[in-house]
């Protein structure tokens, strides 16, 4: 589960690191309120206000409506609202957004951090995640703050850093304490960042997070150590354990026919082709998308059912796949092993029925337990629905209703 | 760096991989509506289930066989070697760290969504021990004609010298679907699992099927997200290319960044992607098909 910079920042500073203070707001108003409460509490004479949204490169990114940046530096109190204003309800497009970009609901007022001072503010990066070939996590630091992480590891791999965590020991002092050597830091500064480290990883630790990025953690000119970005993603699986942070689900972030499909238990992602599939089990329907893009297609969604393939679920993704406008045909492909073919053909069936006129093409692909039943039901249904039962002959049938 | 764990000292003394007819198997959530469920089926396929593990209903008896409160007991009382389990996800990794520590010598674990850090910690518990782990998140292991130890549809693997490795359940169910129909047989299909962490890494199954007397050719199977194909496919190299290993890695369409359904089907990097994996598989001599409807085909083609 992504969330947002305002709340991995409060995630963080409960944890005891630095950060770059901020309040959130909802209207320009707030967002004036927000930054005179800011200025009481922390000095701070100039204002960022950045976009909340669950996607990257806010600051070049552009709000569609006005033309406004993601992030904005409003130099006095004055200049708030209406900054604020050209951001807040307006559309941004970002590198990592899509065309369509994404609507922001809130803007998060921060205080200005690179202010002038005994020495030049200079902005890191420090990550922490799974390394999956190792099985244990990694933290990752380079003196190339601010910059596409992916950008540096092609261009320059020996500015990365990587220090791995023993599971059975955590993270060391000694370990953090390299990091903040090889960021080339001294003094103040050094504290800092080692005790930055070491709170980081709690962090991630204690939250069950399969990502923390902190791009770019900031020295302050006067050798503080903050972060001025954060990004989090949280491991889905332990938010059982985890209420406070389930509550932090922004579910306007997401896709309503995801959302629709994720309260009938079904595992949906929406795609951008123009053929919907629905499969049980992630792999063969990530196997199904393949085939739909061989036969000629574009998939219009992932859609997993799951073990238990049965009219309500059938009728539950029939109904989210013919939501979306650019689906022309529909390929369900289940390989029946506990579930019965002749049962899913009967749940197709009564489906389809129960929806009335569907007008695209679909194809029903059943193999497995009681296979040739389950073709008969289809075929003697009178629907506009073909069968069939080997893999390569529904790829045909996809490229014959395409053609 | 850490000392990254590795345990390829199994030495299972009959024929077959993993599981064979003479494996005694425990269900560890047994009692449970998921457990009764595949452990009947497992008996109703031959497997030598010897009985079940469920806190607290220990000393009763479920599907005609006994019910003890901890693995310790069961493998005191039955011998149990091989270990099943269908515990919910928070008390999974409790489960397999029990059945490691009572000896069990292959787990296989079924339990779809356990969080991440649990895994972690489990693969820093099992690595000096004497245990296999297979999954989680998987269908299991079958060596077909003796042993289903898993939710797969047992009728579909008809027996035979074909070996199976595979991230995903129905997929690998429609490979061996395939493989049938191209008139040949499974010797032993291996469920790996789909999460990030899991027990027993692409190359260490595939590893196990070449040195198989009984398997002839490997279907590889795998999903965009991780290296473990890449590394299975450059050990399958270094060894001189043994058998014939047909592969395919499925998300070929999937987006960047978007979890397609299992938790390690994820493309992270360049290096997650189906085509950077496919070229490094076709490069180690690997048939890699691009349709997963060519798999037995392919197979056939391979072997002729």
């Amino acid at each position: 589960m992504n969330i947002h910079e305002y709340q991995a920042k409060s995630i963080l500073k409960k944890y005891g690191c630095r950060i770059q203070e901020g309040l959130v707001a909802e209207s320009a108003d707030r967002a004036l309120t927000a930054a005179k409460e800011l200025k009481a509490e922390t000095g701070t004479e100039w204002f960022v206000i950045k976009a909340q949204i669950h996607a990257g490169g806010r600051g070049k990114g552009k709000v569609q409506e006005t033309g406004s940046n993601g992030v904005v530096l409003a130099k006095s109190l004055d200049e708030v609202p209406e900054k604020a204003k050209g951001i807040l309800g307006g559309t941004l497009v970002t590198h990592q957004t899509g065309e369509e970009g994404k609507k922001v609901h809130k803007v998060l007022v921060a205080q200005d951090v690179y202010y002038p001072g005994e020495s030049e503010p200079k902005e890191f990066y420090l990550s922490v995640l799974l390394d999956r070939a190792k099985g244990c996590n990694v933290i990752m630091a380079s003196t190339e703050g601010g910059m596409d992480i992916e950008d540096v590891a092609e261009e320059t791999p020996d500015k990365i850093f990587k220090e791995w965590v023993d599971p059975a020991a955590g993270l060391q002092g000694f370990q953090a304490r390299k990091i903040a050597f090889a960021l080339g830091l001294e003094g103040n500064a050094f504290k800092e960042m080692v005790k930055f480290i070491m709170s980081l990883y709690k962090a991630y630790e204690e939250t069950d997070s399969s990502m923390f990025e902190i791009n770019p953690v900031l020295k302050t000119s006067d050798n503080k150590i903050l972060a001025v970005d954060a990004k989090v993603n949280l491991d889905d699986n332990a938010l059982f354990r985890h209420k406070d942070l389930a509550e932090f689900r922004d579910i306007t972030e997401e896709d309503p026919l995801e959302v629709e499909a994720n309260a009938a238990g079904l595992n949906y992602v929406k795609l951008d082709g123009n053929v919907g599939c629905m499969v049980n089990g992630a792999g063969l329907a990530m196997a199904t998308m393949d085939i739909i893009k061989l036969s000629g297609g574009e998939p219009a969604n992932f859609l997993d059912v799951g073990g238990g393939a049965n009219a309500e679920t059938v009728e539950a993704g029939f109904r989210i796949i013919l939501q979306d406008p650019n689906v022309k045909a529909i390929l369900i492909n289940i390989f029946g092993g506990i579930v019965r073919c002749d049962r899913v053909a009967n749940g197709v069936v009564e489906a389809y029925k129960k929806i009335g006129d569907i007008d695209v093409p679909i194809i029903v692909r059943l193999q497995g337990t009681n296979a040739e039943e389950g073709a008969k039901i289809i075929e003697d249904s009178g629907l506009k629905v073909s069968s069939a039962i080997v893999l390569k002959d529904a790829a045909a049938k996809v490229k014959e209703v395409l053609s | 760096m850490m000392p990254y764990f590795c345990h390829q000292n199994f030495t299972i003394a009959d024929m077959s991989v993993l599981v064979n007819k003479d494996s005694k198997v425990i269900v560890q959530g047994f009692t449970g509506s998921e457990g009764s469920f595949h452990a009947e089926q497992m008996i109703d396929y031959g497997t030598n289930v010897v009985g079940g593990v469920t806190p607290g209903k220990g000393g009763q008896s479920h599907l005609g066989k006994p019910v003890f409160n901890s693995v310790s007991d069961a493998v005191k009382e039955t011998g149990a070697d091989v270990s099943i389990i269908f515990v919910p996800p928070a008390f999974a990794a409790d489960a397999i760290m029990e059945a490691a520590d009572a000896g069990i010598k292959v787990v296989i674990t079924i339990t779809e969504g356990i969080p991440v850090k649990d895994m972690i910690t489990v693969k820093e518990y099992i690595s000096d021990k004497d245990v296999i782990l297979i999954g989680p998140n998987c269908p299991g292991v079958i060596t077909p004609g003796e042993a289903k130890v898993g939710i797969m549809p047992g009728f579909v693997f008809k027996k035979g010298k074909i070996g199976i490795v595979s991230k995903s359940g129905t997929l690998t169910y429609e490979a061996a679907d395939q493989i049938v129909k191209a008139d040949l047989g499974i010797s032993t299909a291996i469920g790996i699992g789909g999460d990030p962490i899991i027990g027993t890494p692409t190359k260490d199954a595939v590893k196990m099927l070449m040195e198989d007397p009984d398997t002839d050719a490997i279907v590889m199977i795998g999903e965009i997200g991780g290296n473990y194909e890449a590394e299975a496919a450059k050990y399958i190299k270094e060894t001189g290319n043994k058998k014939p290993v047909v592969g395919f890695i499925a998300g070929q369409t999937a987006p960047p960044g978007r979890r397609m359904g299992h938790a390690g089907a994820i493309i992270g990097g360049k290096d997650d992607t189906a085509e950077a994996k496919m070229k490094i598989m076709s490069e180690c001599g690997i048939h890699v098909v691009k349709s997963p409807a060519d798999i037995g085909e392919t197979m056939k083609n391979a072997l002729a």
